[in-house]
């Protein structure tokens, strides 16, 4: 890992890892499956049926390192399911995926974890009756504490426990969720357990990070500090792959997008490119609506939130 | 009205072998149920292996007390993984189903005429607690505790019991204060979050059923001792019930609770017992119509009542926090 995830905030920066990524990926290709310069995941021919429906059907994809990738693709599309299979909380009928040059088919999800891939849920996954900061706490990996064998000893975990501590209230801090700290995460709101969510999967110190829709439901003015904490995590060198509707925000904060539909990857490029495509916008529409909308290029943020 | 025979009885289902066997079986059950979210309706079962292990190897292959108990302690670990094994990857409800299954086999087993060589058939098995009780440091003769009185083998049961009372207790607090117990209250919320999290849920699962299903099962050992005898009507589903129900007065997911509620549902199940009782023997009008095996079941119906209407008012049990209950309907 270059940088520490919870180093201080990375305002002032020394290198622009935006920059870099959209440098690196500017010879890219943009086809589906195009090969990136550094990828950090590498899926092949990853298939799940539900029965007679093909939900994910992806032949090849890669995932550059350090950069913001956004998976678009309309509702049904498959982006559940393909972030369900590649963190190990499905199991494909075929495929394998390399993350690391590590083969994750077939790994359960604790250990995909545990290799630094972790991932939110769209719908959101706060421990109710747990208050914010054991919810915190409980994302920290490696505790000597959460072993039986330790766990009677308070002195064998507790100096482990402070660091945790420390760093948790850092992220809450930097979530602006500090005054949430004894609260039952169940009392929080929506938007506030989508934020609560990403900082417990921050506290493994991942090296990616699959967001699946963070900024749903989530107020406008929370988005922009969301939007902001994504772009934080690329700052400090981590892989960001994440789910989102809303193609204001991909365009602002993402540097490469991968779009599906019925299961298949249809087009991968730099925002403004993808959203012109007219495959894209096929997908997202239908083939009827086509020829008034590529005339315009594309804005379907309104029809997504219909 | 004999007002301190009812108390004494009181008194002694309050703090004797029953509160405590339960109590003990509630403790496992917290730990299972309370902080875990598994839902175990076979602690019968673990309370039976221990009870008819400790009796089956000391009175009829003559090994000492505590080989009994070693072996109690094993089969009732053995008795977990079996349950655990095939369920715990599955979901919650099929645990459910096995335990209660489970329960209920090894019951039929133990009450079987084919096994009866072994087990007693429905007698059971009577002589096996001499080992124990050939321990008892407390010199013979009867000892005064207020209104109770006590045959010296009555105390030492009960004060090896509340003994291993205190020890379960300390274990569970020592356990669910720990970042062990963490990731338990985290996959009672949500599993697949605490997954997400690269904790090994399974492990975690079978860890707290092992223990529950330990911590119950010393009942086992003191229900067996403290009647000098084991019936395998005794571990049917009722009791596993009664279990929940006082896991669920005391206030579930808190360490005392069980503990608390075990000592209220017996004095409550006794108590009002004695007290109809008394109230038909003094031949009080409206009581006099009844008989005394009427009472026995009146008593259920009265401590039935009295716990749905707990439930109305404060569904978290006694020690609960409905704070935190109300936070589920979210
Ligand atoms: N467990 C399941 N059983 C059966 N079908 C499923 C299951 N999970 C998903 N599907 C189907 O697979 C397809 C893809 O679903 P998925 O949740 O991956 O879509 P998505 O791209 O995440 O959509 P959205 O943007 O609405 O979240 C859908 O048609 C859905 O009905
Ligand atoms: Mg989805």
């Amino acid at each position: 890992m270059p940088d520490s995830p919870d180093a201080g905030s990375p305002e002032p920066t020394v290198v622009d890892r935006k920059a870099e990524a959209v440098a690196a990926l500017a010879s890219v290709p943009r086809v589906p499956g195009a090969p990136k310069p550094d990828p950090i995941l590498i899926a092949d021919n990853v298939v799940r049926r539900f029965g007679g429906l093909t939900a994910v059907d992806v032949d090849h994809v890669e995932i550059q390192r350090g950069a913001i990738t956004a998976l678009i693709g309309p509702n049904g599309a498959g982006k559940t399911t393909f972030f369900n299979l590649l963190t190990g909380f499905d199991q494909p009928d075929t495929g394998s995926w390399l993350f690391e040059g590590q083969n994750l088919a077939g790994m359960p999800a604790f250990r995909v974890a545990r290799l630094g891939m972790v991932r939110t849920f769209q719908l959101t996954k706060a421990l109710s009756r747990m208050k914010v900061i054991e919810n915190m706490r409980l994302g920290s990996t490696d505790q000597a504490g959460e072993k039986l064998r330790t766990a009677l000893f308070p002195f064998a975990w507790r100096a482990q426990e402070k660091e945790i501590t420390a760093r948790a209230d850092e992220l809450l801090t930097r979530f602006n969720l500090d005054a949430k700290r004894e609260d039952f995460a169940g009392s929080l709101s929506g938007g506030q357990r989508k934020l609560l969510e990403m900082a417990r999967a921050l506290m493994s110190r991942p090296q990616m990070v699959m967001l699946d829709e963070p900024m749903a439901g989530v107020n406008p003015a929370l988005t922009q500090s969301l939007l902001q904490h994504i772009k934080d995590l690329r700052q400090q060198g981590m892989t960001v792959l994440f789910v989102e509707h809303d193609m204001d925000m991909v365009r602002d904060i993402s540097d490469w997008v991968i779009v599906m539909a019925q299961g298949k990857v249809i087009a991968e490029g730099p925002p403004d490119d993808v959203m012109r495509d007219p495959a894209v916008i096929v997908a997202y529409l239908g083939g009827h609506h086509d020829k008034a909308l590529t005339a315009s290029g594309v804005s379907f943020t309104e029809e997504n939130e219909a | 009205m004999d007002w301190s025979f009812i108390i004494s009885t009181t008194l002694l289902a309050a703090f004797g072998i029953e509160a405590i066997v339960f109590g003990l079986a509630a403790i496992g059950l917290n730990l299972q149920f309370g902080y875990t979210g598994l839902l175990n309706f076979g602690q019968s079962a673990f309370l039976a292996v221990a009870a008819y292990s400790l009796a089956v190897l000391v009175s009829q292959m003559g090994f000492s007390f505590w080989v009994g108990i070693l072996v109690g302690i094993i089969a009732a670990i053995l008795l977990a993984l079996l349950l655990g094994i095939p369920t715990l990857r599955l979901r919650a409800d099929y645990l459910a189903i096995v335990t209660i299954a489970a329960a209920e086999i090894v019951r039929l087993l133990l009450r079987s005429v084919t096994f009866k060589e072994w087990f007693g058939g429905s007698d059971g098995i009577n002589d096996f607690s001499r080992g124990f009780y050939e321990l008892n440091p407390f010199p013979i003769g009867r000892y005064t505790l207020g209104p109770v009185s006590l045959s010296q083998d009555q105390l030492l049961i009960i004060v090896v019991g509340w003994t291993l009372v205190g020890l379960a207790l300390l274990v569970t607090w020592l356990l669910v204060r720990s970042p062990w117990g963490r990731v338990l209250k985290g996959i009672r919320e949500d599993e697949d979050a605490v997954r997400s999290l690269g904790k090994n849920v399974y492990l975690y699962k079978m860890q707290a059923l092992i223990i529950g299903g330990v911590l119950g099962c010393l009942g086992g050992f003191v229900y067996a001792l403290g009647r000098q005898a084991v019936n395998p009507d005794f571990f049917g589903t009722d009791s596993t019930f009664f279990a929940y129900a006082i896991l669920i007065l005391g206030g579930a997911a808190r360490v005392f609770g069980p503990v608390l509620g075990a000592i209220i549902f017996w004095a409550l199940i006794q108590g009002s017992d004695v007290i109809l009782r008394s109230l038909i023997d003094a031949g009080v009008p409206v009581f006099s119509l009844m008989t005394a095996s009427q009472a026995a079941v009146i008593r259920f119906i009265l401590v039935g009542a009295g716990l749905m209407i707990l439930m109305i008012y404060r569904p978290q049990g006694i020690l609960g926090d409905r704070k935190e209950l109300a936070l589920d309907a979210r």
